[in-house]
């Protein structure tokens, strides 16, 4: 008997209970998703993108390196190295993002040696041509969307919350997401973008999922496609690395033209 | 024999034929409208494939034009750019809409110091200074992505270009999207009263094909049923008959149909007229027999013996005429235009169903109907007999000068055929009264037309289309096009890349020219993708591995022939100064363009098929090679004179126009084998010499004939008021035809006869 109560106890700790309207449980399941990937402070990855036209069969890749350090309180920063296609290597995009103002961006371009500002009101198109928008790939940050929580439901057999999300920034693409959430990992497994007509636009799949620092957890693969056009593309990272040492004078502006 | 089992059989015969009929037509319930215009060309079809091709690799071009028509003739003000603006917002919200090109959304690029700005044109409407108008116009009238485009060289005209992606998989999408873009029309002109909209494009073509069909069928087919009744009650005189008619027309509609969607048929604006040629060519089928057997019983005879007498006189010719006829639509299948097949096919299905009710069902019902006549020994039947004797013997006493006359006017007549030619417009597919062809008109007289050649050019290797030379040569074929006189607006990436060169130069005009690096051009394009918004990309443009682009070239107002020879010239240019490159043109307009010709080189086939076909029947019907091969030449020279009026007339050769032939070579030749029927049986049977049995055969023979004929040209003349030129223009032409072929039934035939057939 006892032992059951401490269970009980146990599991109400470990699984956080949710009152309150379907809103409130939203906003508090997604409080807990962004309070575990708290405190991984940076990371660096080699990410590789496929891009695929849906009935041509057209395939295209793109390599990049892509730097990542967190800040608190505020969208991250971001730096991608291209290293492929070969006419684009060595392009560096730096970018500071924020929850709600508009995000930040500059790109080192090294066939003219000169680094550009670019206008931030593309958040809602396409990363170097990919299905991913700039707005499917900044960093989660809770006071960007509204919440509301709709039912549970498995996806691969894994129990999950399905939370809509309305974005709250200026010029998204989306009137809104559906997130398949983790109950266990609290990590999104499946994400469904609706256009700006209410349409479905894309899903987003993770796969491959592994935890670094015992805590943080990352996909291999992340599958975009897009409904209305047949197109996907799939963004598979290698190498994570954590805690590597990277400073928030790696992200600025002046080293940029430094960054190889 | 077949006579007298059809009236023990009766009440069998009656079951038997509800059920067969019940049964087939319930597939109706299925029947569904195909509102793609693509439906009108084969998936054989080269130019379809070539368009299908380019546009898996760029985006689909399937589009809504919106275009806005200021009533002070300038788009630059600031209540104009509000109703522009306030469409181009609305207009994402279009169902299927993946793109929205207006010029307030424009994403004009401006450097400013190190910041590569790319943002919308205008954004802000409602707080534009006259300053700020000015900069825009001036923004807007030299830039070569707009102009002619989505803004008038002279800043009075705007569009807002709606490109679609239909996920293809109900046919209601169309008609959905063309709905809502109706309504959002009338909101910006119920809110901006100055303004006029219009609205062309790929999708409201496509809308007005079936929209057209659906109208025609308000208006003509009930028209087309009055005047069959009309003819029918005046013709038969008893309503027992007229209710036969009504049934068998009924009867064969809706049975063919139901066939046609069981076998998964869904209907087009062109195989949608196919039950007005069926009530057509039913109705001549059941008046041959039942004004034969209202005759004999006018004449004295019970009704039992009279539809005896009559089902065996009209056994053969029925049979015979409806097998030819269906000869002629099964011809349609050559044709490559799905819809015309469908035509044909439902069309010769009816015309089964017709002929097998009108020799099973229609006596059979004749038999348990009460059928009252007053019997009369001078009956006003042989008061029109004698007046067909008289003009029967005026032939036979001038047949030599008929015969030479006829000759010399047919050949006269026919020489200004070769005044036709082939010409496939697909705006002019609908006539004035369509909304699409105004919009469209407008649309060619005001800004860029509706007509474009697509142009995919490959590099051929990925990220080749930066490669300074290849740009080069991209450039100098867009330099030379914009030179042509047919060419309004070039849509091409060279615009792109000057424009940024000179952003990247702080703006400076003097580096309004090609990037001379291959990295360099890639990364200017890579900056300009990134700062693009949601569907606004440059997918449209570049293919995912950046190893080929698209070039759109609109065109001005050309009919298909001048499209080939544009089409065939831009190759040409290609071929001598890109020969590397692989290169596919493709378009909307092309496929239309080469429909034509493909189809009427199909149809002339067919039409040889056809004529092989009925001649062997007819040989074999008649036992007499002469007589069968005599039988020819009255159904050909119709043809010749019909197509010689058409040249002096309209001179069009399209779609519609080009199955001309087979449909009414089919039917031409039944009135020739009423009049052969009867003529034979009185030189074979009777003994009887030439001139006696051309007087036998239009006696007996020429009140029917006369009857049918007018009953098959007043339905194509129902046809020929529709607003869809492609039937229009059949049924105004089979109308001419089957006049001329009566025409030669009776005043060439029987002259021709009397010369040939002597012995």
């Amino acid at each position: 008997m006892k032992t059951l109560l401490l269970t009980l106890i146990i599991s109400f700790w470990a699984y956080p209970c949710f009152a309150g309207t379907d809103e409130e449980k939203g906003l508090q399941i997604m409080q807990e998703v962004d309070r575990r990937d708290a405190g991984f402070g940076n990371s660096r990855a080699d990410v590789k993108m496929i891009l695929k036209s849906s009935s041509s069969g057209e395939e295209t890749l793109r390599l990049l390196r892509m730097d990542t350090l967190e800040v608190a309180g505020d969208g991250n920063k971001g730096l991608s190295i291209f290293d492929s296609p070969r006419d684009v290597k060595g392009t560096a995009f730096l970018s500071f993002t924020h929850a709600l103002e508009p995000d930040e961006q500059w790109l080192y371009l090294p066939a003219l040696k000169r680094v550009k500002r670019i206008s931030s009101s593309n958040k809602s198109g396409p990363f170097v041509g990919s299905e991913f928008a700039f707005e499917d790939l900044t960093s989660f940050e809770v006071p960007k969307y509204k919440y509301k929580y709709l039912r549970d439901e498995k996806v691969n057999d894994q129990d999950c919350f399905v939370i809509e999300l309305y974005p709250q920034y200026e010029e998204s693409g989306y009137t809104r997401q559906i997130s398949w959430i983790d109950k266990e990992r609290y990590i999104p497994l499946k994400v469904e973008y609706y256009d700006r007509k209410d349409a479905l636009l894309k899903t987003l799949e993770f796969k491959g999922y592994r935890q670094y620092l015992n805590q943080y957890w990352r996909a291999d693969e992340m599958l975009m496609t897009n409904h209305q056009t047949g197109k996907s593309t799939t963004l598979l990272s290698e190498n994570f690395k954590f805690r590597t040492g990277l400073t928030v004078r790696d992200f600025d502006q002046n080293t940029l033209q430094r960054a190889r | 024999m077949l006579a007298s089992f059809v009236s023990r059989r009766r009440w069998w015969i009656i079951s038997l034929t509800l059920f067969i009929i019940f049964s087939s037509s319930a597939g109706i319930k299925n029947l569904n409208f195909n509102n793609d215009y693509r439906a009108y060309f084969s998936q054989e079809n080269p130019q379809l494939q070539a368009f299908e091709a380019i546009q898996k690799t760029y985006n689909k071009s399937d589009n809504i034009l919106f275009i806005l028509k200021p009533a002070g003739g300038n788009v630059f003000d600031p209540m104009v750019l509000q109703a522009i603006y306030q469409l181009t917002t609305k207009a994402w919200q279009l169902p299927f809409s993946s793109r929205v090109d207006s010029l307030t959304n424009f994403q004009h690029t401006v450097a400013d110091g190190d910041e590569l700005l790319v943002a919308d044109l205008v954004h802000d409407p409602a707080s534009l200074t006259q300053e700020q108008i000015r900069s825009i116009k001036q923004v807007a009238l030299n830039e070569p992505m707009l102009v002619d485009r989505v803004i008038s060289k002279s800043g009075h005209v705007s569009g807002v270009n709606v490109t679609v992606q239909l996920p293809e998989k109900n046919l209601k999408e169309t008609v959905e999207v063309v709905n809502q873009a109706r309504q959002l029309a009338w909101d910006i002109e119920g809110a901006y009263p100055e303004i006029k909209v219009y609205l062309s494009g790929v999708v409201m073509m496509s809308n007005a094909f079936v929209e057209s069909a659906l109208n025609d069928s308000k208006t003509l087919i009930p028209v087309m049923y009055a005047i069959v009744l009309a003819v029918a009650l005046l013709s038969l005189r008893s309503f027992s008959a007229v209710f036969g008619v009504v049934l068998l027309i009924l009867f064969s509609i809706t049975a063919a149909l139901g066939v046609f969607s069981w076998f998964g048929g869904v209907l087009t604006g062109t195989s949608a007229v196919s039950p007005t040629i069926i009530l057509t060519i039913a109705v001549a089928d059941s008046i041959h027999l039942l004004a034969n057997m209202l005759h004999y019983m006018r004449i004295g005879y019970r009704k039992r013996k009279a539809i005896r007498r009559s089902l065996r006189a009209n056994f053969q010719p029925i049979l015979l005429t409806n097998l030819t006829t269906m000869v002629g639509f099964i011809t349609m299948n050559f044709s490559d235009a799905p819809p015309l097949r469908d035509l044909g096919n439902i069309s010769a299905l009816g015309v089964a169903f017709a002929c097998m009710l009108t020799i099973f069902f229609l006596p059979a019902l004749m038999s348990v109907l009460p059928v009252k006549v007053k019997v009369k020994l001078k009956s006003k039947d042989e008061q029109n007999l004698s007046n067909l004797n008289r003009l029967s013997l005026f032939v036979i006493r001038h047949r030599k000068v008929l015969l030479t006359a006829n000759a010399l006017i047919a050949i006269f007549v026919t020489s200004f055929a070769s005044m036709n030619e082939l010409n496939d417009d697909f705006v002019k597919y609908f006539d004035e009264t369509v909304d699409f062809r105004r919009a469209t008109d407008f649309l060619n007289e005001n800004m860029g037309g509706i007509d474009s050649i697509e142009f995919s050019i490959h590099a051929g290797e990925e990220g080749g289309i930066n490669e300074p030379d290849f740009l080069q040569k991209l450039e100098r074929f867009s330099l030379w096009l914009k030179q042509q006189p047919e060419v309004k607006n070039v849509n091409i990436i060279t615009d792109i890349f000057k424009r940024l060169n000179k952003n990247m130069h702080g703006d400076d005009p003097a580096w309004y020219k090609l990037p001379d690096q291959r990295d360099l051009a890639a990364q200017y394009l890579l900056t300009y993708e990134m700062s693009l918004p949601y569907g606004l990309d440059l997918n449209n443009q570049i293919n995912v591995d950046k190893s080929a682009t698209r070039v759109i070239v609109t065109l001005g107002k050309l009919n298909s022939n001048q499209i080939l020879a544009v089409e065939s010239r831009f190759n040409e240019w290609l071929r001598q100064n890109m020969p590397e490159a692989k290169t596919e043109a493709a378009s909307t307009s092309l496929m239309f363009a080469h429909i034509g010709k493909r189809n009427s080189e199909n149809m002339i086939l067919g039409s040889s098929f056809e004529l092989g076909v009925i001649s062997f029947i007819l040989i074999v019907a008649f036992r007499s090679l002469r007589l069968g091969l005599i039988s020819l030449i009255p159904n050909l020279v119709p043809m010749g004179v019909a197509f010689g009026i058409w040249g002096l007339i309209d001179g069009q050769i399209s779609l519609g126009i080009s199955v001309v032939a087979s449909i009414t070579f089919g039917i031409v030749v039944d009135d020739t084998v009423h009049f052969i029927s009867k003529y034979r049986r009185a030189r074979v049977e009777l003994r009887k010499p030439s001139p006696v049995a051309v007087y036998y055969a239009s006696s007996s023979a020429g009140e029917a004939l006369w009857i049918t004929t007018m009953i098959l040209v007043s339905g194509f003349i129902v046809l020929s008021f529709s607003h869809f030129t492609v039937n229009s223009g059949m049924g105004l032409l089979s109308a001419i035809t089957i006049s001329i072929g009566l025409f030669m039934d009776m005043l060439f035939l029987p002259p021709l006869l009397m010369l040939l057939d002597k012995k």
